[in-house]
Parts: C-alpha cells; structure tokens; sequence
C-alpha cells in the first residue's frame, strides 16, 4: 500500500494513499466540522456531494480552500484546518445556511438532535449578518414521516438514502440555484408517492426537514383518560437502544428499566412484542413448511421461496415495485398487527373490556410502522387493531417529559398473558434474525429432533446480502437475508427472472434491520453504534432459558384456548393478510 | 463550376443577419440573377458570419471585396443591375467610415477588419457552411491527412504543446497538456467533447464558429480522437442554436460521405464519429463535469475535481472537453505548424482570440484579434468607439465571471493573465462596452441576478451567498445601504470565491469586487448621497418641477398615471414624491423643459 | 412548479413510448427524450414525464428533477404567440429591461406566464446571438430587432386575429 506523509496543523501525519484530508486529520485527532457528509461505515454508504463547504481547509499552495471530505491527500501536503482565513469562511458559510434556514428552534422537532444548531453552536455563532428572502415551501404530513422542505439545506443525504441505498426513488433534488430543494416528484405530497416509509431519510436529516409524525401528545391523552385502557407493546430492537437517549453506553439492554419506565408512564398493560414475535414464528414458520412439503411432494405451482413480511416498509416497497410478485411473501401479519389482533380479541374478552376502549400503543425503533397501523386491512369496523405507534426516540421524550429518572428505575417484567417471549423472538431487532428464529421451529416441527445447536452464526452479520444452507436433517434449506432495500431488489430481480434458489428469504428495509430503524435514537453517522446494539440482542437471546418460539408456554396457551393451531381457519382471520398491487396508487396532486 | 464564374455574391447566414431578412436578400438576389440571365456569371452564397453584425445584413461581393452594409431585400434589384451586370458599385450601400464621412469599398480598408487576424474565423464569411467542398478548398481536412499518415499521437499532442494554445472557453488551460494526460489514461473507451453550450449572455463567437465553419470542428475532434486514443465525439450544444446545430448535422453527413468521418478514415485504420448532445438551458453546464452529468442525463451539477475528466469523464471514462474556439484552432496550427502560432500573441499567450464585441459600442460584431492586442485598439478602433459620441465608462469581459475594466485599463494588452490580474478575466469572449449612461452598481446587479438564476444549487456559498450578494446590491441600487453594507459585500464576495465548488461560484463575485475597485465613488454615491451618478436607478431619482419654467399647462398632471401631480391651470405645478411611480411620462409630455431629474 | 391537470389520449402514450424507444429506452438519453417530447407537446406536464419514467426505467422524482433543473424544459404550455426577450448582457445595457416591463405592462403578465386567452406567453433568454440589433425580442420564429418601449405596442398589433 503506498504512504503518502503530510502535515496537518503542524502535525506530521502518514496515511494510505486515497486517504482524504478529513479521515487523515480525525486520525490525528483533529475533528474537522462537517454537515452535509455522512459515512456509514461499513454498510458501503457513503455521501460526499462536497456541497456544504463546511469542512473547507487551507491547503498550502491552493488557490482556494479545499473541502476535507473530499480532497485527497497528497505527498507533501501542509494542511491548516483553522486558519483565520478558515474559520471566517467556515462560520460565514454557516451563516449563509441559516440566513435561509426557520429560526424555531424552540419548537422543532430536531431540537437538541440537529446537526446545524450543534455546528452554529460551535462555531459561536451569535448573529447572523446576511438577511434576505428565505424559501417556503408547502409543509406535508404522511402517516409516517413530515417534510419540512423549508428546512433542507441540500445535503443530499436523503437523496442517497432513498435513490442508491433504497431504489425507492422518492427523493430528488429539484430546481434550481436558490429554489433548489430535495423533494417527491412534482413536489407532490408523500402518501401519494411510492415511498415506503422506512424512515432511513429522517434517521439522516441532519436539520427537521424530515421528522417523524408525533403521537406523544395524543398517547399522553389517552393515558390520561379514565375510560380507555391503554395497553403497551415493545419491539424487540427498542430496548437495544432506547438507553443511548439516557447517555448509556450503545448496546446496553434496558428491557426491565423500559418495563418500569412505562409502568410508571401509567399504561395498564406492559406486554411485548416479542410475544407476537413468536406467534409469527408460528404461522411463518408453519406456512414456510407447508409450502415446502407441498413443493417436494411434486406441487410445482406453489410459490417459493418465501418471503418474510413483519417489515411494513418492505411490504409497501414490493406492492408498489413488484406488485406481480405479491403471491410470493408469507401471508403472516408483522409481529405489531399479530399482537394487535391478539390484544383486542383474545385479551378483550379475557378482561371483558369492548375493543373501542381499548387502546393499544406500540413502541417501535420504526416510522413505517405508524403506516402499518392506518393500513384498513388491519381494522375492524373503523377500530384499528394497534391504534398507534411511537418511536422508540419519541418513548425517550416522554420518559423525559414525565420527569422520570430513568437511570434510577429498577428493573421490572412484563404483564402476563402476553408478555412471555423466547429468545427466537428478541433476535427479531436485527437482521437475520427473523429467518434464524423461524428456522428454530421449523427445522424442529420438520425434522421432530431438537437442534443440536441454536446459534446460526452463518445468517448472523452485518454484510448487506448474506445467504446459507441449513440441514433440515438430510434436506438442505437454501435461506437468504437481505438488509435494505436495494439489496432486497436484487434478489426480487433474481426471483423474477427464475435465477433464485432460495427456499426462504428474509428482508428488512432498514440497513442493520430495526436496530438501524427509522424510528431509533440517531447515531450521526457512527455504525459501531448499530453493532453495539446487534451485539446486545445476541447477548439477550444467549442469555435466556426460552430460546424456541413453540417453546413459549404463553404461546402453546394461546393455541390452546384460542386460535387452535397454526394456519387454521381463526389464525387466517387474525394473523395473516393479503397484498395489493400499488403500481397505479400513485397520483399527482 | 464555381471557378468558371465571374463573380460571387456572399449573404451572411448567420443569426443575426437572419433576423433582418437575409434568407429574403438571398431569394431576391437569385431571382434577379435570373431575370437578368446572369445564372453562369455570378452565384449567390450563403455563408457563416461576418463579423460586422452592427452593419448586418451584409453582402460581400467577390472578387472585388466589395462589402455591402445593411441591405434590404429590395435593393437586390440595384445590387444586381447596377453590380454585376453594369460593375458599378451601390455607393448609398457601402460602409462610410464615421471618421473620414466617406465610403469604404473594399472591406480589407475598414477600420472594423484591418487589425483583425482570422485563424478561428478563417472560413466565417468566406465559404457555405453546408458545402463540404468548399471547405475542402480552403485546405480542409489537410491537417486531418498529416495528421493520420504522418504523425503519430505523441507527435501531434507535441505540436499542440508547443504552439502553445491555451482553452478558449474561460480556464485557458493548456490544450496540448490536456491531450496528453487524456492520452496516458489507459481505459477501453474514451471520448472527445466538444464544448458548445455557450452560455455567456452577450457572447456568440462559437455559435458563429459552427454556423460558418462546422467542419474546423469536426476536424479538429477526429485529431485530438486520434491523439488521445479516441473513436467517439460527442457535441454539446445549446438547443437554442437550431441553425448551428442543423449545419452540424449537414457537416456530419457529408464528411461521413467523404470517409473524413466513421470508420477506416482516409483508408489509415482509425475509426471516429461524431454525435450531438443537447443542452438543455444551464450555463453552469460550461463547466466540464456539470457538461458531462448532463450528457448523461442528469441534473448539471458540477462534481469536484479531481477525478477530472481525462481521467474520469463520460460514462466513466477518460474523456477530453475542449470548447469550440480551441477546436477550430487546432488544424491551421497542424498546418503551418507551431513556431507559426505561437509568434502570434505574447509570451504566455499565443495566438488570437474571437471577442463578441456588444454594448455601447458603434461597431457590434465579432472580432478576432492577436493576443496583445490593447483593450483601446479592440473598442476605439475596431469598434469604432463609443455609440452616439459618448463617453466611454467600462468594458466587461469574461462575462457572469469577469469583471469591469476602466479607462485606466485601456492600453492592457488583452492576454489570460493580465486580465486576471487586472481583476477581470478572458472568459469565453464576450466584450460588452459600457457608457456615462451605465451605472456600475446596476450592472454588477444585472451580472448577480444571472449567477442568482444560473446557479446549480448544489453548494451553499453559491446558493445563497450569491442571492444575498444580489439582496444587498439592490438595497444599494435603492439608496437604503450603508458602509457596513458595502463591507459585507466584500467580505461575502471573498468567502463565495474562496469556498464555491465549481468555476462559477469561484467567480461569481467579480463582478462585484470590480465594480467595487473601479466605481467606488459610484457606490458611495448610492450609499452615502443616495444619487446615481448615471440616473439609472429608480429609486434615487426625483422628478421635480422647475417653477421658473412652468406655465402651468397641465400636460403633466393629465398624463400622469398615478395622478400624483396637482397644480391649477396657468399655475406651477407639483409632484408629490411619495406617490410619483417615476415613470418619467411628465419628463416626456412637458414641452417647456420645466421637469427634471434630481 | 405547477403543472396543469391533463388526460394523456392513448396515442399520445404510444408517441412518448415510440420516441423512449428511438432512444434504446436508455436512462442516459433523458435530456435527449425530453427535447424530442417537449418538441411533440410543446411542454412537459406530469403525466408526460411519468410514461418518460416508466419507460427509461428511472425514477420520475429524477425526470422531475431534471425538467425542473433545466430553463428549456417547462411544464407550463406556452401562449400561441410566445414573446422571448433577450435579456443577454448586450441587450440589457441597451434597455432590454424597459422592452420587457413594456410587454409585461402591454400583456398584463409576468415572465413565464401565458395571457388568460392563451394567445400570449412571456419569457426571458440568454443572449440569441444577434447582439448587433439589441435589445432583441422574438416572437415565436420571428426576431425584432432595436426594439424600444414604444415599439412593442405596434409588435403586439401584428398578432391581433
């Protein structure tokens, strides 16, 4: 590898040749300000558009100052990153950007978490000099996510978010000079395009352009009314990562903190969705079996391979892409709608309250799943069966607004009957997870033996597509993940043109899986992050006695006193779901 | 054949002269060539520009030189009657020189030609554009020949070195290092482009290129596919210039006719097309990797450099972006070679250089002139000086990116460094003359609206400090500046150069810091006494009545749009400011000289 | 931008289909699409761009992008007159500005707007080249030269029915 030696603020540094003058400064210890570049380390996404010119230096010799994220080092280079010269240009730049940029930072959405009040605040900035004509544009709320366009500063990050790393293809720059601004085709609101909701824009926002649609203000409402009882479900990858909001390290598992911290909330429930996990394994699993034998039994006409469907955005991705595709996903509801179902059937009558009085909230590290719940499918009479859901960030903010010390709270569990969950279920939060704990039961319900072993490390990691063969005692089970959505596309292009030879195939929108949610406390940019948050799901499933979805004593219950068994006549009613073909949804305004 | 006959009867088919009818001239010319039986004896050509588009519609007549100056579709009849068939010249038709007020035949004697040297103009004027041969007689496509049967790649990118030609469309990079470094990257496919989405407002020297002389073009990028190792070119060319882009297309098939294009060219092997690409309305676009998003298909935003495009380019790959000017110097300098070239000019820059010459000058036109060449001898003795006998303000150059030049620049000689040194810079060509009648903030104003307009949006100092930089100029132009206004306006214009990612953003502030350096009595007038010395600017002008001279008519107050004027028949009258729209109508009605502009 | 609402006629999408695919359905053929479909419709309105899209397989938020990014494309129709002033450097130190603020009063409109009966659009352009009889204004293929305040009354009394 060539050397390439070079000085940075009087310090003699040595870095690999391609190294740029912003990696080879942090190696030193020099943290150049940034705003519109993002790297996502290890996950190949990188944007660098070099259009914010925040990060500009002083290289010795240039007639201009040099953006650092984007200018190479060379040999012999001598590199002043706050020169006089620097830092005038560097806050002016900054002052530029906000002189059109709202001044409610009292009130936005991204207060405390922007990335340009954290850099105005740095750079001292006290006053902005330039006044002058700030662009407006329509404000547009989605069941999901809220664009702000007035607050775009062109980063572009989105634009990769949505383009490159998703193939949704939503988001583009649009106009032109100081009209320029990302947003949908025709400037047409969200929930008339094909996006999916997946949220990775917001989790890269560095401003509130793009925000999540609150439901703390009506959630706190419905606490506080004596008539509705208000029941609680948990995602799986929430308590991965709900304590990096209370200044812990990434990765440390505050399950029990979270259940005391609802309980204190006032929720009357506190169950999880981890239990709803395990179900899904059923009738996942189940209809992934069913499916096989039929295919090996000579059915030629029986779709394969099958595709998990627990991850909305993933499910609106294909209705809209791939709509001639939509007999191949499983038909199982995701976890939330499972447990939504459940609740207001099932638990209704066990506590003989009417479904109307029920409320039943999620917390989820996921925007899309706000979506899900307004989906008609999953409502009864205008009921829907999960009222709303919340964001594991907006769970932080109310523990936050309650004056609750959460680092003081003790560790409590979940209510019964539908708190009890396997360690199958947990690893649901990252992806290769759901595939691993279906194969659990699976290989158990198929082969009638119990795993020799439970950890798959083969379908563990972070690679964007993975896949592995699993012996199903003599038949080999061909599985594949995949992890966002342009990766998902390649292998629905692989199925289409009949080049795939997957048996089983699990998708997440999300890069990371809903560790890396759109609805996650934001990580700026740092994927250790993700990985810390992996590393403490693996750790919880290791940890625990129940590891197997039909394992679960609750679960075994519920068959038992309600649905009977997996795919029957009740189940197909409750817990599983038809797709629709979204191509022609789309309209202009 | 053309040689057989007596005489040709040369019609400018630029755009311009187009404009003013000179399709008509030319049917009514033929016509009258025939009514008079003179078909074998003379022949009408359409050819590219003449250059002196003042004086447009222009007939020149060969072989006496004789150069006709704004002529009508109806004197066809005298031209021909008079000219071609008695040989007497249509005096009321020639140039009259303003100095000596008398008649100038023969053009090589105008003031507008005699210090001009044509290399990249060679053909403009002389020949049809959409007639192959006739550019073949002006030794068309002989470099071509030497270069493929002669010459090996290194030799010809050594010539174009020593010559010393430097990009013509702003940079002035040197075009010989550009080849070579195209030519050493190694790629499977590489390109040619040929820059033509002039965008400079008020230049149209490569317009004129293409339309006169589409082959210099064509031949110059089957040499440098040649040199750099090429087999495609592809022309980016703005969709506003349907003339010049249908001659390129007429070129195009004619030389693939004549195996001056396509494969096995002059039967030597090598293999070289030539394609169109449309712009499509950007001018940052002239910058080469917004130039190459664009040809494919994107938005033109400017990406930063490195990688640049020799290395890096189209689709990809290594790809060499010349503009138009600097291609259609390429053969002659093949031809008679480099030492020939390069005694042109002056030390660091060789050569001539095209300027569209506009504005307040008596002589508009296009002009080719040696490099050296003082700004002087461009305006006041090409251009004739000044329009209507006034005083001469500033010239303009380099365009949205150059800056203002005054008379104290006027004995610069007009080379790439000098000019940058002077705060201004060669740009693609455009030269705009300014009078006592301009006013210097208002133009700065006009240049930071365009750059408002043009810019991609990509980078923030250009996206908004340039409308800020805007926003501030018309509170200035308004009178409602102060000096801390005009500091921020130097501060923001060095931090915009200083930190914009491309070409445009880089120089989008001269404008205003020249105006700054050279008018900086102007701005403080605006600032400090609220006046516009040149009575430009609305918001500082007063209209008043001058009692001594007002009889009370009325003239004024009944035509007054907004009524803000009162006054009793036979009584002076008055204007109410806070009302006035200073339209100007009352300056206009008043018969007794009794309204001025304070 | 704004766009108005049409019903794209089935031939008028085998045309854009037709013209996609003169092009090989290449991505990287969008500005040469969209010249040729402009030059059929005379503007680009949404529905247009969207069979664009389809066809070249690209996002319609990129051909939007893209339309919007470039002055030549427009999603509004243009007048049956359309007036274009050269507003060019050349023209506008010889008073191009008084030449539009005269047809902006003359026409009732304001740059990129068509008059309500559809018979005039007005619009602004970079230098034509014809800098010689500046200030310049054209209307549709017609090119007037040395154009003044006064004159445009007369310009715009050749286009009366």
């Amino acid at each position: 590898m060539d050397m390439i030696k070079l000085i940075i603020d009087k310090k003699p540094v040595e870095v690999e040749k391609g190294t740029t003058i912003l990696q080879a400064a942090d190696k030193i210890g020099i943290k150049i300000p940034t705003l519109c570049y993002l790297n996502l380390g290890g996950f190949n996404i990188e944007n660098k558009p070099g259009g914010c010119r925040v990060c500009v230096v002083e290289v010795e010799g240039r007639r201009n100052l040099a953006p650092a994220c984007a200018t190479d080092c060379t040999e012999g280079m001598v590199v002043n990153t706050h020169s006089i010269r620097v830092l005038n240009a560097r806050k002016t730049v900054v002052q530029l950007i906000l002189s059109d940029h709202p001044f409610d930072c009292l009130v936005c959405a991204k207060s405390g978490n922007c990335e340009l009040q954290d850099l105005a605040h740095k750079l001292g900035i006290r006053e902005i000099p330039f006044q002058g004509e700030q662009s407006t544009y329509r404000k547009d709320t989605s069941p999901s996510i809220i664009r702000d366009v007035d607050k775009c500063i062109m980063c572009r990050r989105c634009e990769v978010m949505c383009n490159e790393v998703q193939t949704v293809g939503v988001l583009s720059a649009i106009n032109r000079g100081f009209q320029a601004v990302v947003a949908p085709a025709f400037e047409m609101n969200l929930d008339h395009s094909v996006c999916t909701y997946c949220g990775q824009c917001v989790n890269v926002c560095p401003t509130g352009a793009l925000t999540e649609v609150d439901h703390t203000n009506q959630l706190i409402n419905d606490l506080a009314d004596p008539e509705k009882v208000v029941i609680v479900q948990t995602a799986p990858a929430v308590r991965a990562a709900l304590g990096e909001e209370f200044g812990m390290k990434p990765g440390t598992l505050v399950t029990g903190k979270m259940a005391s911290a609802l309980r204190e909330l006032g929720f009357d429930y506190i169950f999880d969705t981890d239990f709803a996990a395990d179900l899904t394994i059923m009738e996942e699993g189940t209809e992934l079996l069913d499916r096989l034998t039929t295919y090996l039994n000579g059915d030629k006409t029986v779709k394969l391979p099958i595709l998990t469907s627990c991850c909305p955005a993933w499910v609106k991705f294909f209705e809209h892409q791939f709509p001639e595709m939509k007999e191949i996903p499983s038909t199982a509801r995701s976890p939330q709608q499972m447990f939504g179902a459940i609740a207001k059937t099932y638990f209704a009558q066990k506590i003989n309250v009417d479904r109307k009085k029920l409320v039943v909230v999620s917390i989820m590290p996921c925007v899309a799943k706000k979506y899900e719940c307004s989906r008609d499918e999953f409502k009864v009479d205008g009921n829907p069966d999960v009222d709303y859901s919340v964001s594991t960030r907006e769970l932080a903010s109310l523990i936050k607004r309650a004056n609750i010390d959460f680092m003081a709270l003790p560790d409590s569990g979940f209510d019964s009957p539908m708190g009890e969950s396997s360690g199958a279920a947990v690893i649901f939060g990252t992806t290769g997870g759901v595939i691993e704990a279906a194969v659990r039961t699976a290989y158990e319900l198929h082969t009638g033996k119990p795993l020799p072993k439970l950890d798959f490390e083969e379908l563990r990691g972070l690679e964007g597509m993975r896949s592995a063969t699993i012996d199903f005692d003599g038949l080999p089970i061909n599985i594949g993940i995949a992890h966002g959505l342009g990766n998902a596309r390649k292998l629905l292009n692989e199925i289409k043109e009949g080049k795939s030879h997957f048996h089983a195939i699990e998708i997440m929108a999300c890069p990371g899986g809903c560790i890396g949610g759109g609805g996650q406390p934001y990580i700026h940019g740092d994927t250790s992050i993700l990985q810390a948050r992996q590393k403490a799901i693996y750790n919880e499933d290791a940890g625990k006695t129940l590891r197997k979805s039909h394992e679960n004593p609750d679960i075994i219950r519920l068959y038992e006193e309600f649905l009977g068994k997996p795919l029957s006549h009740k189940s197909h009613e409750l817990l599983h779901t038809h797709y629709f073909d979204r191509k022609k949804e789309v309209f202009i305004d | 054949m053309a040689q057989q006959l007596k005489m040709h009867l040369l019609v400018c088919g630029g755009t311009g002269c187009r404009a003013s009818e000179s399709e008509a001239i030319q049917t009514n010319l033929e016509r009258e060539l025939k009514v008079h039986g003179l078909e074998n004896e003379a022949k009408v050509v359409t050819t590219g520009c003449f250059g002196f588009c003042e004086k447009g519609p222009i007939v020149k007549i060969h072989p006496d030189n004789t150069f006709y100056v704004q002529v009508k579709p109806s004197d066809a009849k005298e031209i021909v009657e008079e000219h071609v068939l008695k040989g007497r010249k249509v005096e009321r038709l020639l140039y009259s020189d303003p100095a000596k007020k008398e008649h100038v035949a023969d053009s090589r004697h105008m003031g507008f030609y005699r210090k001009q040297i044509r290399i990249a103009l060679r053909n403009c004027g002389f020949i049809n554009p959409e007639n192959i041969d006739e550019y073949i007689a002006r030794d068309g496509y002989q470099a071509l020949g030497k270069v493929l049967t002669e010459l090996s790649p290194a030799q010809t990118i050594e010539i174009i070195k020593k010559s010393g030609l430097r990009g013509r469309g702003g940079g002035g990079f040197p075009t010989g290092l550009k080849w070579e470094i195209t030519s050493k990257s190694v790629a499977d496919q590489k390109y040619v482009v040929c820059n033509a989405d002039e965008g400079d407002p008020g230049a149209f020297m490569d317009r004129s290129i293409l339309e006169g002389d589409p082959h210099a073009v064509l031949e110059a990028m089957a040499i440098c596919g040649h040199s750099i190792g090429a087999t495609k070119g592809l022309i980016y060319i703005r969709a506003e210039y349907p003339l010049a882009i249908k001659r390129l297309k007429i070129a195009i098939d004619q030389a693939r006719n004549y195996g001056l294009l396509g494969n096995n060219i002059l039967e030597t092997g090598f293999d070289f097309d030539v394609e169109l690409r449309y712009g499509a309305g950007a001018f940052v676009c002239g910058e080469e990797t917004a130039l190459i998003h664009s040809m494919e298909g994107s938005r033109g935003e400017p990406t930063f450099k490195p990688p640049f495009p020799s290395v890096e380019g189209y689709l990809g790959k290594p790809t060499n972006v010349n503009n138009v000017e600097t291609f259609a110097n390429i053969p002659p300098i093949i031809n008679k070679g480099a030492e020939w070239f390069a005694s042109i000019g002056t030390e660091r820059s060789k050569g001539t250089k095209v300027f569209a010459l506009a504005g307040k000058i008596n002589n508009v036109g296009l002009i080719e002139v040696p490099m050296g060449t003082t700004l002087r001898e461009v305006i006041f003795e090409i251009g004739g000086g000044i329009k209507d006998g006034k005083k001469f303000k500033a010239v303009q150059t380099g365009g949205p990116s150059g800056g203002c030049l005054t008379e104290k620049h006027l004995d610069t000689p007009i080379e790439y460094d000098t000019l940058i040194a002077a705060g201004s810079m060669m740009g693609s060509g455009g030269m705009i003359v300014m009078d006592e009648d301009d006013c210097m903030v208002s133009v700065a104003k006009f240049y930071l609206d365009f750059t408002v307009e043009e810019s991609c949006g990509k980078c923030s100092p250009c996206r908004i400090g340039n409308k800020r930089l805007y926003e501030m100029l018309e509170t200035v132009t308004r009178g409602e500046a102060t000096m801390e206004t005009l500091q921020k306006l130097r501060l923001l214009s060095n931090v915009i150069k200083d930190t914009s990612l491309c070409g445009l953003g880089q120089t989008s502030p001269n404008p205003v810091l020249s105006t700054m350096d050279n008018f900086w009595d102007e701005y403080l007038a605006h600032v400090e006494d609220k006046k516009c010395p040149a009575g430009v600017c609305k918001s500082l002008m007063r209209y008043v009545v001058i009692p001594e001279n007002c009889v009370g008519c009325t003239a004024c107050a009944r035509n007054c749009p907004v009524n803000c004027i009162t006054g009793e028949r036979k009584q002076v009258h008055y204007i109410d400011q806070s009302a006035c729209i200073k339209c100007g109508t009352c300056l206009e009605k008043c018969k007794f000289n009794a309204i001025e502009i304070v | 931008m704004s766009s108005i609402k049409i019903k794209l006629k089935d031939k008028d999408v085998e045309q854009i289909k037709e013209i996609c695919g003169s092009f090989n359905n290449q991505a990287g053929e969008l500005i040469n699409v969209l010249h040729k479909v402009q030059g059929v419709f005379g503007y680009l309105p949404a529905e247009v761009q969207e069979v664009v899209a389809s066809e070249l397989n690209v996002s319609v938020a990129k051909v939007y992008g893209v339309v919007t990014f470039y002055s030549f494309f427009t999603m509004i129709p243009k007048g049956r007159n359309p007036v274009s002033i050269c507003t060019g450097t050349a023209c506008y130190v010889r008073g191009a500005e008084k030449v539009l603020e005269e047809f902006k009063k003359e026409l009732g409109i304001g740059v990129g707007q068509s008059t309500p009966d559809g018979k005039f659009s007005l619009t602004c352009l970079r230098c034509v080249g014809a800098c010689g009889l500046a200030p310049v204004v054209m209307v549709g293929e017609k090119t007037y030269g040395r154009v003044s305040p006064d004159g445009v009354k007369d310009i715009l009394k050749e286009y009366e029915d």
